[in-house]
């Protein structure tokens, strides 16, 4: 979209954090998390990768956002509205009644949200049918897709991997947030995911391992698979909680907000992290 | 009164290579069954936009979404165990929450698929997705109805669940019909009870309400090939003229089409009601006519629900 510099990205990243703390300590609920931790990613695509238009949705020819994991949807909603998919202002309204900004995305009700998702281990078929459709019709789009690392504990992530790889996807991108964590605690203590990038170059896919948390990595591993003959998945070594100090590494944050007095240190550092 | 035998799935496979010369928008995804679903003829025409998924329902339910929101008109077949149960929450969230233009048509509904035994014997499909807001469902007559139904819900820009059977079986309705998405066909006028069936049990239907004749009940038989949404104008008008009503499907008693109209009924008016259909049960191995009547699903279990209905009138 536009040439912004890695630190004003890293700016945009911490405002995009600061919107899910403000939006889910409004709603009294939903999923900061995992929210948090991909907010750079969210950063990268929004505000630098993805050919979009906010104020055309439907151009038949911009570059596609899945996100499967769809509680995170807190940080698309800022970084849709940060872009001018819709006002700053709505974003308050997370999760209330009446409010386009539903617990979890839906596909129509908000400009910019291509697909409904929540429940988990869907997004990436979902992506494949867009992919699909694009490389049917010739066009060049790229399309994205948002995973969760504990989702793809669902078998139907590997079907989707299997069928991208069969059908040549290379306009495919898969960006899993490997934070290591999900309600349970850690995902290897759950049913472990490693040796990760084994499994998605084992299924036929390019694989690109960054450190999640690095502007300049996140930047560049999304340009390199623009390049590649393969669907490629970009694994983001990430901290669940990133950018908040008590929520750092803290599972108990993967669905709850803040408490008041919790709010006023979460805002305080990501405002200090802002300046 | 009742036509020669087709199979239903044929009749589709037809529809499909007409669509594939039509309709430029028009994608049909495969679960591996292309030969049994006739998706094959689509494929044979088509072979561009025709995609094989493999044996994976759930991620071409996905699939289907992502195509459809892309523009594309989807038809995604296989049996219909597989088509709703096996990915049933998919359908849910990548389907029908967002109303997306996604025709899910499944082949091998009912207990007539014979030898292949209760796995593959879709009886609550119906139930599953009539549950489904945003979700049209539809079970046609016979093959002729099949055709112009896969032409009518192609036309229509929203999520469909078609069910049809494997085997062939007689026709009920004129080949050169024009299928209307929730418009039932009153096939045979009658002042004694409304006989309401579906998918092949029409054909039955038919047949029971001529051996009725003979003792001098006079039954009017329905078509309601469209499951959801009802035709309760045809229903009801049809109900408060006889004064009761007999419904037979191919499926489970619970959910399908007995309690669709059982559910009308009760909003309007109150008339006796015999359900013919599976009684919450699973199938088993058998050849379909055995089948059919070891599980109550013959002329004759219709018959005799005819007169039940009729003796229960106030």
């Amino acid at each position: 979209m536009t040439d912004r510099s890695l630190a004003e990205l890293e700016t945009i990243a911490n405002k995009l954090r600061l919107h899910v703390v403000e939006m889910t300590y409004a709603a009294k609920s939903g999923h900061p998390g995992g929210s948090l931790s991909s907010a750079d990613l969210m950063s990268a695509l929004y505000f630098r990768v993805l050919n979009h238009d906010p104020s055309n949705p439907q151009w038949e020819d911009r570059d596609r956002f899945v996100l499967s994991k769809g509680h995170v949807a807190p940080v698309l909603y800022a970084a849709l509205a940060e872009s001018g998919y819709f006002p700053v202002e709505d974003l308050i309204t997370l999760r209330k009644m009446g409010s386009k900004l539903q617990g979890h995305p839906v596909r129509g009700k908000v400009p910019g949200v291509e697909m409904s998702t929540g429940s988990l281990g869907q997004g990436l078929s979902m992506a494949c049918g867009i992919a699909l459709a694009g490389k049917m019709d010739g066009k060049d789009y790229m399309t994205y897709c948002l995973l969760g690392d504990g989702e793809l504990q669902s078998g139907q992530n590997w079907e989707a991997a299997m069928f991208a790889r069969q059908y040549g996807l290379k306009n495919l991108v898969a960006i899993v947030d490997r934070n290591h964590l999900q309600i349970t605690g850690n995902t290897e203590g759950a049913i472990g995911l490693e040796p990760l990038p084994e499994k998605w170059k084992a299924f036929g896919w390019n694989v690109i391992m960054i450190k999640g948390h690095s502007m300049r990595q996140i930047v560049e591993a999304l340009n390199k698979a623009k390049q590649s003959s393969r669907p490629t998945a970009i694994i983001m070594d990430t901290v669940k909680g990133k950018g908040v100090s008590f929520m750092e590494n803290n599972a108990g944050f993967h669905g709850k907000a803040c408490n008041a007095e919790e709010y006023d240190i979460a805002v305080r550092e990501l405002k200090e992290a802002i300046q | 009164m009742n036509g020669q035998k087709l199979a239903q799935r044929n009749y589709y496979g037809k529809a499909l290579a007409k669509l594939a010369e039509t309709r430029d928008d028009v994608v049909v995804l495969d679960a591996d069954l292309a030969g049994s679903t006739k998706t094959s003829d689509f494929q044979k025409v088509c072979p561009d936009r025709f995609v094989e998924v493999g044996i994976a329902e759930q991620n071409m339910v996905g699939i289907a979404a992502g195509l459809a929101a892309s523009g594309k008109t989807v038809f995604a077949s296989t049996f219909g165990v597989f088509a709703t149960g096996r990915c049933w929450e998919q359908i849910r969230l990548a389907v029908a929450y967002p109303r997306l233009n996604v025709k899910i048509v499944a082949t091998h509904c009912g207990i007539s698929v014979g030898e292949d035994g209760a796995s593959h014997q879709a009886l609550e499909d119906v139930s599953i997705m009539r549950s489904l807001p945003n979700m049209t469902v539809i079970a046609p007559a016979d093959a002729y109805e099949a055709y112009a139904a896969t032409m009518a819900i192609a036309d229509y820009d929203g999520p469909v669940y078609m069910r049809m059977g494997r085997a062939e079986f007689p026709t009920s309705m004129p080949e050169d019909m024009e299928f209307v998405i929730g418009k039932a066909t009153v096939l045979r006028e009658g002042a004694d009870a409304t006989l309401v069936g579906c998918g092949q049990m029409v054909s039955f239907c038919q047949e029971a309400a001529e051996i009725l004749a003979g003792e001098g009940v006079d039954v009017e038989v329905i078509n309601m090939s469209t499951i959801k949404p009802l035709d309760s104008e045809t229903l009801l008008a049809s109900v408060r003229k006889t004064g009761c009503c007999i419904t037979a499907e191919e499926h489970s008693v619970i959910g399908g089409l007995g309690s669709a109209v059982a559910e009308c009924l009760c909003d309007n008016v109150c008339v006796p009601l015999e359900r013919v259909g599976t009684k919450d049960t699973f199938g088993e191995s058998g050849n379909p006519t055995d089948l059919m009547e070891k599980y109550g699903l013959t002329t004759a279990d219709i018959v005799a629900a005819v007169r039940k209905s009729i003796s229960r009138k106030g």
